[in-house]
């Protein structure tokens, strides 16, 4: 018997209770969608998982009216202690049932169970309890004092990490006082409607959450809808382009989190077993299916062979497989649209000249899959060098000197991520300082926190997620009115709470006026 | 069992190296390795730790843990009575299921060599027949601070008394002073010492005490300085200091036994040792070894664990998975 086949370990399913048929999430209730109803499969087996409810126009006019009704009466007057209870709330709950939304989330998405136990589940659960956190502190959000919360914001998010995206969206949104109406991808619904079940859980007044479910139509009347105030997106560049002409003149305020194409720079002095791990995790890490996957790799010519000599012998312990087997390392491509597009790009790459390699792993005869493969010979003019191929498919590209590089890794419409691999400091900060990405890691690759901003430069989109800047995306600074003299809101919530403030603000007033009239 | 004869090492040192293994020869070769960034190695080593080993993978996993394991005592109060206890022990570790299968080796400190072979009587042998190695730590263990005349007057005493193994401790001072080529030479002495009359040799462990080295640049300069002086393993430690093996310190020392192989087409062993006291972390450490090194490191001439108490728990689950129950401390043997 060989060791490294080893035995089957696959997660329980039985933990998960799963409805027949999923409603649309509208003022806390599920009810019927007026569209057509759709299957959500598992893209490991093709097997149906669940029926789920379709959005028409109607029923996203119910979903925003229940977010306003839900804002102007309730979330909006309430104090932002008590938002963020309510937060804490759901980031316990969220802890409670993370063995569930991981099975959950890797039977609908495809991704192994490692990631969704061990990333996804837990960095929601970080995400709320860090915007918990800001809920009651808005005034240090940068803005000045007495922020005031958008309204109501249309939420659309992506299949790669559905749960995930999800907490980057509610969270900062909640916090600030916004209340939303959120569109899950259609291929990867399921744990949004779990989240859903948490609301009614956690017992957050109704209509403060609204999940809809539906295809890109129902998406385009979300965001297009007249009684939206905020539209956040996360998903493919055209999609955002798209966004953008549709809201453009309106009041709403938009963030895009788009596409990337990101260089994974390795010089020729970094931590070499390292680098091949970052570079793995960078590109292989949810089967590519990441907007800031190292797709690109840049590495110094003097080493490029041993480089690509070590990752390919990497790659061959990958375990491609069962998403809910427990030693899976590589899972399933969520849609067959999405394995077409890996298919026809990898094979462009052929065409174009490019050496292609993949790892030699047994394909299993259901569902989508694609093996690791990495790309040599590839030059900057080649398709899979400059369009995101969105899948586990790396190009490698070599440089001669810093600059080379920094110019090769800006060279794309995208800027969303960067790596740096080097043992010297100095490097890191020097390259880092030129590279036009929002999100660069030096000796590591695809590390979230919350507390750290994340978002793109050109075609990668606008606005930043996370940390304080990603809690300003869902504030508008208080007018000079509601500053002086208080809004109603701001009186009927906390009378008492701005009667305390005043004698602080006395002593801490008198140097800002100063200062911005100095400025003007 | 015998190790890489002297002349061969050396040999191969001078044309990996290019120069006589002086200081500076020394310095320039194992500072021209590319360094390791903690961060990712520990992270990388966690990830290994994740894998998950069921049912008939870990039946296999308890019984060659138990094969690869250097039972060992190194008690300021060991008698002979405790090291026949001790050898009894590793020949038949329980007595209720004669399946199971022997360690590899016993470990002792050089003056119990002669009662750990006369314990041993006809099962004294290599491990790969089946038979029962004995090791000897040598070289002023565990501090190593003595003279070279010392340390191998130590180490050909044990040897001479009937020793198969020899775990020397390396001067850690020296390394740390950047004196790699005192470090080197007493290696080589050392492996010198370690041969027999007939030719044959006894193998030969190389202490790095990674606990003292503290940083992992030094345990990776360390290994490949273990292993170019002529050391035929590559142990992390002596067991009297802490840390003492962590996983991510053996996945380094690992990956610089892959390096080497591929270099050179020699295999060197990797001996965690010290702390090691759960059959859930040896696993981890078996897993450690298939994906980085390979499946073929997984035999005694290749990977051992330093270790006392992680016997008994691996036994306990061992007698778990044969009977769907647990047991209890009582139902092993004390050694």
């Amino acid at each position: 018997m060989s060791f490294l086949e080893y035995a089957p370990a696959p997660e329980s399913r039985a933990i998960l209770s799963l409805r027949d048929e999923y409603g649309l999430f509208i003022d806390g209730e599920f009810v019927d969608g007026r569209g057509t109803p759709f299957q959500s499969v598992s893209p490991a087996s093709e097997e149906r998982i669940a029926t789920i409810a379709n959005a028409n126009a109607a029923d996203v006019d119910d979903a925003v009216a229940a977010a306003r009704r839900a804002h102007d009466r309730v979330w909006s007057r309430m104090t932002g202690r008590d938002r963020g209870k309510y937060l804490f709330r759901i980031a316990r709950l969220v802890q409670e049932r993370a063995r569930e939304l991981a099975v959950a989330e890797s039977l609908d998405n495809g991704k192994p169970i490692k990631e969704s136990r061990d990333v996804d589940v837990p960095l929601v659960a970080a995400w709320f309890f860090y915007y918990a956190g800001w809920a009651d502190k808005l005034d240090y959000a940068g803005l000045g004092a007495n922020p005031k919360a958008l309204g109501v914001a249309a939420q659309v998010i992506p299949w790669n990490f559905p749960l995930l995206m999800l907490a980057w969206k509610i969270a900062p949104a909640l916090a600030a006082g916004n209340t939303v109406v959120l569109k899950p991808a259609e291929t990867t619904p399921l744990t949004a409607l779990i989240f859903a079940e948490i609301v009614q859980q956690a017992d957050l007044p109704q209509g403060v959450v609204n999940i809809i479910t539906g295809a890109g139509d129902t998406g385009a009347a979300l965001v297009g809808h007249d009684g939206v105030d905020k539209v956040a997106f996360t998903g493919s560049t055209a999609v955002g382009r798209a966004i953008a002409k549709q809201v453009a003149g309106t009041h709403k305020k938009v963030t895009l989190e788009l596409g990337g194409k990101a260089a994974n720079i390795v010089f020729d002095d970094a931590p070499i077993d390292q680098a091949v791990e970052g570079i793995v995790n960078g590109i292989f890490f949810n089967q590519g299916h990441v907007c800031c996957a190292g797709s690109r790799l840049l590495v110094q010519e003097s080493i490029h062979d041993e480089v690509v000599e070590r990752l390919k012998q990497r790659l061959s312990t990958l375990r491609l497989g069962d998403p809910l087997d427990k030693n899976t390392d590589i899972g399933a491509i969520n849609s067959r649209e999405q394995l077409e597009r890996i298919r026809e790009l990898s094979d462009a790459g052929v065409a174009e000249g490019a050496e292609r390699w993949s790892a030699p792993c047994e394909i299993p005869e259901n569902g989508f899959w694609y093996a690791p493969t990495i790309f040599t010979n590839v030059q900057t003019s080649n398709r899979i060098a400059r369009e995101e191929i969105f899948g586990p498919v790396l190009s490698v590209l070599t440089f001669r000197t810093p600059q080379e590089a920094i110019a090769k890794a800006n060279n794309t419409p995208y800027g969303l991520s960067a790596g740096i691999w080097t043992d010297k400091g100095s490097r890191i900060l020097a390259v880092a300082d030129q590279l036009r990405a929002g999100v660069v890691w030096a000796n590591t690759f695809n590390r979230f926190d919350p507390s750290s901003p994340f978002g793109g430069y050109k075609e990668s989109g606008y606005g930043r997620e996370g940390g304080r800047h990603g809690l300003g995306a869902y504030l508008s600074p208080a007018s000079v009115t509601s500053t002086g003299r208080g809004t109603p809101r701001a009186v009927e919530a906390a009378p008492a709470a701005s009667a305390d403030e005043k004698p602080a603000k006395r002593t801490r007033r008198p140097a800002r006026p100063a200062k911005k009239g100095a400025a003007k | 069992m015998s190790g890489t004869s002297l002349v061969t090492a050396r040999e191969r040192a001078l044309a990996v190296l290019g120069g006589e293994p002086d200081d500076a020869t020394l310095r320039r070769y194992l500072h021209g390795i590319a360094g390791v960034d903690a961060v990712g190695l520990e992270q990388r080593a966690a990830g290994l730790g994740t894998r998950s080993i069921k049912t008939s993978s870990k039946k296999w996993a308890l019984d060659r843990i138990i094969s690869l394991v250097d039972l060992t005592t190194l008690e300021g109060a060991d008698t002979p009575g405790k090291v026949r206890s001790l050898v009894a022990k590793a020949m038949n570790p329980d007595p209720a299921d004669a399946t199971t299968p022997r360690v590899a080796a016993v470990c002792v400190y050089g003056d119990m060599v002669p009662h750990a072979v006369d314990a041993l009587g006809s099962v004294h042998g290599d491990p790969d027949d089946g038979l029962i190695s004995v090791a000897a730590v040598a070289t002023a263990f565990p501090s190593g601070r003595s003279s070279l005349e010392i340390k191998l007057a130590d180490t050909a005493e044990a040897v001479a008394n009937g020793a198969d193994e020899i775990d020397m401790v390396i001067d850690r001072g020296a390394f740390l002073a950047g004196r790699y080529g005192l470090v080197f030479d007493q290696i080589a002495a050392v492996k010198e010492a370690c041969r027999r009359p007939d030719g044959t040799s006894a193998s030969l462990k190389v202490i790095l005490e990674t606990g003292e080295l503290v940083t992992y640049d030094n345990v990776r300069r360390a290994s490949w300085l273990s292993i170019l002086a002529g050391g035929d393993f590559i142990k992390t430690s002596t067991g009297k200091v802490q840390p003492a093996a962590t996983l991510p310190v053996t996945l380094l020392m690992l990956e610089v036994v892959r390096d080497w192989h591929l270099m050179t087409g020699q295999r060197i062993g990797v001996k965690p040792a010290g702390g090691i006291r759960a059959s859930k972390d040896a696993i981890k450490y078996l897993v450690t070894v298939a994906e980085t090194v390979g499946e073929e490191w997984l035999q005694p001439h290749l990977f051992r664990f330093g270790a006392s108490s992680l016997l008994n728990d691996v036994l306990l689950q061992r007698q778990k998975m044969a009977t769907g129950h647990y047991s209890g401390a009582d139902y092993v043997t004390i050694d």
